[in-house]
C-alpha cells in the first residue's frame, strides 16, 4: 500500500474556508474605558481546510493563532470576514451545504458546532475542576442530546483507552492528573461527537515525546477512520510536519505564506518562514545551530509597521517593503506567499 | 515562632568552580488517594551545583513536576514529603564584607512550608516557572503588578562605596522603589521578547496569548535573579524563534550571575542544547543519569532508547507512523513487580524483569543506569 494513494484518496473537497478573517480588539484605557486603539489579533487571514486534510498552522507567540480559531467557531465574534464550512447539521436530511458561519443564528451555530470540536492549548483552564472524568467527556454527549446510557458509557471508556488512558481514570478529577494526562482528557472530550472539523491549538505541546506520538498516531488513524479534518496549531515543527498535509505560516495577524508540508520545509519563500526552520532545536546535543537572529522587536500588533510588516526584522528588506504591503498571491500552484521578492529570493529550507 | 530546620553552617574551604547549590536525597512523595497510595516520587537522588543545568525528561506524569513542587514545598494537597532530604546549600544574596563564601546548609523538607525561610527562598533565591502558565497568574493582577511584587519582594540594591583602596565596595544593600520596580518589569517584558513592553506591562493575564503568558512567568522568576531556576516547560507555549531567544536570555544569566538551572521538559530538542547532564525519570524513580552527549550517542536504558526514537525529526517526509512505546503508564496503585518498566520494554526477560527489582548501576563516568541487562 503505497502511502500517497491513500493520503489522495483521503483528501476530498473544501471543508471550510476562511476569507478575509478579522479580529480586532479594542484596548481601553481610564476610569470610562475610552477605546484608544485596538489590537488587531486577526488581521486578513485566508486559509482553507480540505474534507480529511490536516492544515498545520504554525508563527510567532501572539500572532493571532488561537483567536483565529475562535473565530471560526464563533467564541469570539470576528470583526470581518467569512467562514465557509460544510455542514450536515444544518438540513433534515443530513445532506451537506456549504454555510457562513457568521451569518447563522445562535440556535443554528449551536448544532454546527457539534461538528466542530476544539481542542485547547491550556489543558487546566479548559478542564473544570468539580466534574469527574467521566462527566468531562460525557459533556458533550449530554449538551448535544447525544448521550444513550449504556452505549455513551462504553464509548467514554474506549476513548479513554485510545487516549491511553485508564477506566480506573473515570472517576477522578482533573487535578489528579499532571498534564499531558490533563491534554489527553480534553482530546478524549473533543472526538465524543465524532466531529468532522477538529481546531487543535496545541494539542500535543504538554505531552512527552512517547505519548505525543501515540497521540498524533491516534489522530491520524482517527483521520482515516472517520475522514477527520484538523487544523494543527503548534510550534513544534517537526510534529507540524509528521502530521501536516499543508502548512500556513502566521505573522502578527496575517498569514504570509502557505503551501505543501514538503513544499514549505524545502523551498521557503517566505522570509520569516526561513528563519523560523532555522531555529528548530535539534535533539543532538553536538549540533550547532546556524539560526537566523531576527534584529528589531517583535511587532506590536496594536501599532504594526508600515507596507511589509515584517520588514524591520527582515535581512532581505529593500524600500519598497515599508511602503507597500504585499499581496498574498499564488506564486507556484498552491504555494501562496506575501512577500515583494518571493520570486528572486533563494531562501535556504531544511 | 520556631523553626525545626537542621541549619547546619560551614564554610567551604576549597574554592571549587561547581559548589553544589542542591542536593537531593532518596526524596519520597506520597498521594493519598481514595484508592491508595500513589509514589509520586520513590527515592529520587541527584544534585545540581552552582551554574549547572540539570535536564529532567520522562514520561508524563512520572513526577518531573512534583519533584520541583517538592523543592519549594509547594506540593498541592494530598501530597505529602514522606522520605529523604532536600539540602539546600545556601549562601548570603546580599553577603555583608566577609561573609562572601559563608555556606548555611539548610534541609527543605524540614522546614515549615509557610515559614519566613521558605518563603525567603521561593521566589528570591529558588525561582520556578511552572507548566501551566495561566494557572500561576492571578487573574486581576496585571503583568506588570506580577512582576513588581516579586521585584520588591527579593531584590536589594547594592549601596555601592568607595572602600579603603579607593575600589568600589557594596556595604549595604536597599530595597527597590516602585519606579524601579516598575522599569525592571518593562526591561525584563522586553528581554523575553514581548512588543511595546510599556503598554504590556498593564495588560492583564487573560489579554496575552498563551505564549506572552508563559513569557511574563519567565520574567518574573528571572527579575529576581536567582541562585537556580527551576524551569518546568518553560518554552513549550512559544515560537522556535522565541524559544531560541529565551533559552540564549537563561544561558546569558546563567553565565553572568551563575544561576543554576533544573529544566524539566519533553522537548528533546531543546534539551540537547540546554542541559550539562539529564536524568531520565520513569514512575517516580531515576532511570538513567549521564552527560547530555552521552544520552543522546549512548542511552543505556530501554526507556530511555525507545523515547528517542519517538522524536519526529525533520527531515524528508517518509508518511510513517512515529515509534511509540508500547501499552501504557502502569496503574501506579498497582505497580508491576520486579522492574516497573517490564510490561512495556522491549529488552524485557521473562523470569527476571518481573521478578528483580533493578538497582542503581554505574555504567560509565558519571553515567548510572537501572536496569538488570547492566548488572553483573
Ligand atoms: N481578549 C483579548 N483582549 C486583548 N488582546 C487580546 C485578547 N486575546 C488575545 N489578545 C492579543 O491578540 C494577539 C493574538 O493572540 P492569540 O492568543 O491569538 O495568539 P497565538 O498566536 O495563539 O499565540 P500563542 O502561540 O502564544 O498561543 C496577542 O497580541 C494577544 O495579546
Ligand atoms: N494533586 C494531586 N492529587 C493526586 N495525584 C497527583 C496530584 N498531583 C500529581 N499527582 C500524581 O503524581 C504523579 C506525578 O505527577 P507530575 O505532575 O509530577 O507529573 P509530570 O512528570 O510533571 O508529568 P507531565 O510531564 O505530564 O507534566 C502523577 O501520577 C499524578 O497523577
Ligand atoms: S516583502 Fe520585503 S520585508 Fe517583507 S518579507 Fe518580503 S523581502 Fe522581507
Ligand atoms: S530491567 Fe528488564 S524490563 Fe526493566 S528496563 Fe531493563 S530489560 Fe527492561
Ligand atoms: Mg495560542
Ligand atoms: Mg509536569
Amino acid at each position: 500500500m503505497s502511502s500517497t494513494t491513500t493520503k489522495n484518496g483521503r483528501i476530498g473537497d473544501i471543508l471550510l474556508e476562511v476569507k478575509g478573517l478579522k479580529k480586532y480588539f479594542p484596548i481601553q484605557r481610564g476610569l470610562l474605558r475610552r477605546t484608544v486603539g485596538y489590537v488587531k489579533a486577526v488581521d486578513d487571514v485566508s486559509l482553507y481546510v480540505r474534507s480529511g486534510e490536516t492544515l498545520g498552522l504554525v508563527g510567532e507567540s501572539g500572532c493571532g493563532k488561537t483567536t483565529a480559531s475562535r473565530c471560526i467557531i464563533r467564541l469570539y465574534e470576528p470583526t470581518a470576514g467569512q467562514v465557509f464550512f460544510k455542514t450536515r447539521a444544518l438540513s433534515p436530511d443530513g445532506t451537506p451545504k456549504m454555510v457562513n458561519l457568521l451569518e447563522l443564528s445562535r440556535e443554528e451555530m449551536n448544532r454546527v458546532r457539534q461538528e466542530i470540536a476544539m481542542i485547547f492549548q491550556d489543558p487546566i483552564n479548559s478542564l473544570n475542576p468539580r466534574m469527574t472524568v467521566a462527566d468531562i467527556i460525557a459533556e458533550p454527549m449530554v449538551i448535544h442530546g447525544k448521550y444513550v446510557k449504556g452505549e455513551s458509557e462504553e464509548r467514554i471508556i474506549e476513548l479513554l483507552r485510545r487516549v491511553g488512558l485508564r477506566p480506573d481514570h473515570l472517576r477522578r478529577y482533573p487535578h489528579e492528573f499532571s498534564g499531558g494526562q490533563r491534554q489527553r482528557i480534553g482530546i478524549a472530550r473533543a472526538l465524543a461527537l465524532n466531529p468532522s472539523l477538529v481546531l487543535c491549538d496545541e494539542p500535543v505541546s504538554a505531552l512527552d515525546v512517547s505519548i505525543q506520538a501515540q497521540t498524533l498516531n491516534l489522530l491520524q488513524d482517527l483521520q482515516e477512520e472517520f475522514k477527520l479534518s484538523y487544523i494543527f496549531v503548534a510550534h513544534d515543527l517537526s510534529v507540524v510536519q509528521h502530521i501536516s498535509d499543508r502548512v500556513a505560516v502566521m505573522y502578527v495577524g496575517k498569514v504570509v505564506e502557505m503551501a505543501g508540508a514538503e513544499e514549505l520545509y524545502n523551498n521557503p519563500m517566505h522570509p520569516y518562514t526561513e528563519a523560523l526552520l532555522s531555529a528548530v532545536p535539534k535533539p543532538d546535543p553536538l549540533y550547532k545551530s546556524d539560526r537566523i537572529i531576527m534584529q528589531g522587536d517583535v511587532a506590536d500588533p496594536s501599532n504594526p509597521p508600515s507596507g511589509c510588516y515584517f520588514h524591520p526584522r527582515c535581512q532581505y528588506a529593500v524600500d519598497l517593503c515599508k511602503q507597500k504591503a504585499p499581496e498574498f498571491r499564488e506564486v507556484k500552484p498552491d504555494h501562496w506567499v506575501a512577500c515583494h521578492r518571493a520570486e528572486e529570493l533563494k531562501l535556504r529550507g531544511i | 515562632m520556631t523553626t525545626t530546620a537542621t541549619q547546619v553552617e560551614h564554610t567551604q574551604t576549597q574554592t571549587d568552580a561547581r559548589p553544589l547549590l542542591l542536593e537531593v536525597q532518596d526524596l519520597k512523595v506520597e498521594f493519598t488517594i481514595r484508592g491508595g497510595v500513589v509514589k509520586a516520587v520513590d527515592g529520587l537522588t541527584f544534585d545540581i551545583k552552582r551554574g549547572q543545568t540539570m535536564g529532567i525528561i520522562g514520561e508524563s506524569g512520572c513526577g518531573k513536576s512534583v519533584t520541583a513542587r517538592a523543592i519549594l514545598r509547594m506540593i498541592p494537597k494530598p501530597g505529602k514529603i514522606t522520605g529523604g532530604r532536600i539540602l539546600y546549600y545556601r549562601r548570603p544574596r546580599h553577603p555583608k564584607p566577609g561573609e562572601e563564601d559563608k555556606v548555611e546548609v539548610i534541609d527543605v523538607t524540614k522546614l515549615d512550608p509557610d515559614g519566613e525561610v521558605i518563603r525567603q527562598i521561593r521566589g528570591g533565591e529558588i525561582a520556578m516557572i511552572f507548566q501551566e502558565p495561566m494557572s500561576s497568574l492571578t487573574p486581576v493582577y496585571t503583568a506588570g503588578t506580577h512582576i513588581n511584587e516579586a521585584v520588591t519582594l527579593h531584590r536589594l540594591l547594592p549601596i555601592k562605596k568607595l572602600g579603603d583602596q579607593m575600589v568600589e565596595r557594596i556595604m549595604e544593600y536597599r530595597r527597590v522603589t516602585k519606579e524601579e520596580a516598575r522599569a525592571i518589569a518593562i526591561e525584563m517584558l522586553r528581554r523575553v521578547g514581548i512588543p511595546k513592553p510599556e503598554q504590556r506591562v498593564d495588560s492583564y493575564p487573560h489579554q496575552l496569548s498563551g505564549g506572552q503568558r508563559q513569557r511574563v512567568m519567565i520574567a518574573i522568576a528571572l527579575s529576581t535573579e536567582p541562585a537556580m531556576l527551576i524551569a518546568d516547560e518553560p518554552t513549550t507555549a512559544l515560537d522556535v524563534s522565541i524559544e531560541a531567544q529565551i533559552l540564549d536570555l537563561m544561558r546569558d544569566l546563567q553565565r553572568t550571575t551563575n544561576m543554576a538551572i533544573m529544566f524539566i521538559t519533553h522537548n528533546l530538542g531543546v534539551i540537547a542544547s540546554m542541559a550539562d547532564e539529564i536524568v531520565v525519570m520513569y514512575m517516580g524513580k531515576q532511570v538513567e543519569r549521564a552527560k547530555v552527549v552521552d544520552l543522546f550517542y549512548n542511552p543505556k536504558h530501554p526507556y530511555t532508547k525507545a523515547l528517542l526514537q519517538s522524536v519526529p525529526r525533520l527531515g524528508p517526509k517518509t508518511g510513517q507512523r512515529l515509534a511509540s512505546i508500547e501499552g501504557m503508564v502502569p496503574d501506579p496503585l498497582n505497580l508491576p513487580t520486579g522492574c516497573v518498566f517490564h510490561p512495556r520494554c522491549p529488552a524485557f526477560v521473562a523470569g527476571k524483569c518481573d521478578k528483580i527489582v533493578p538497582k542503581w548501576t554505574q555504567v560509565g563516568e558519571n553515567h548510572w543506569v537501572r536496569c538488570l541487562l547492566y548488572e553483573e
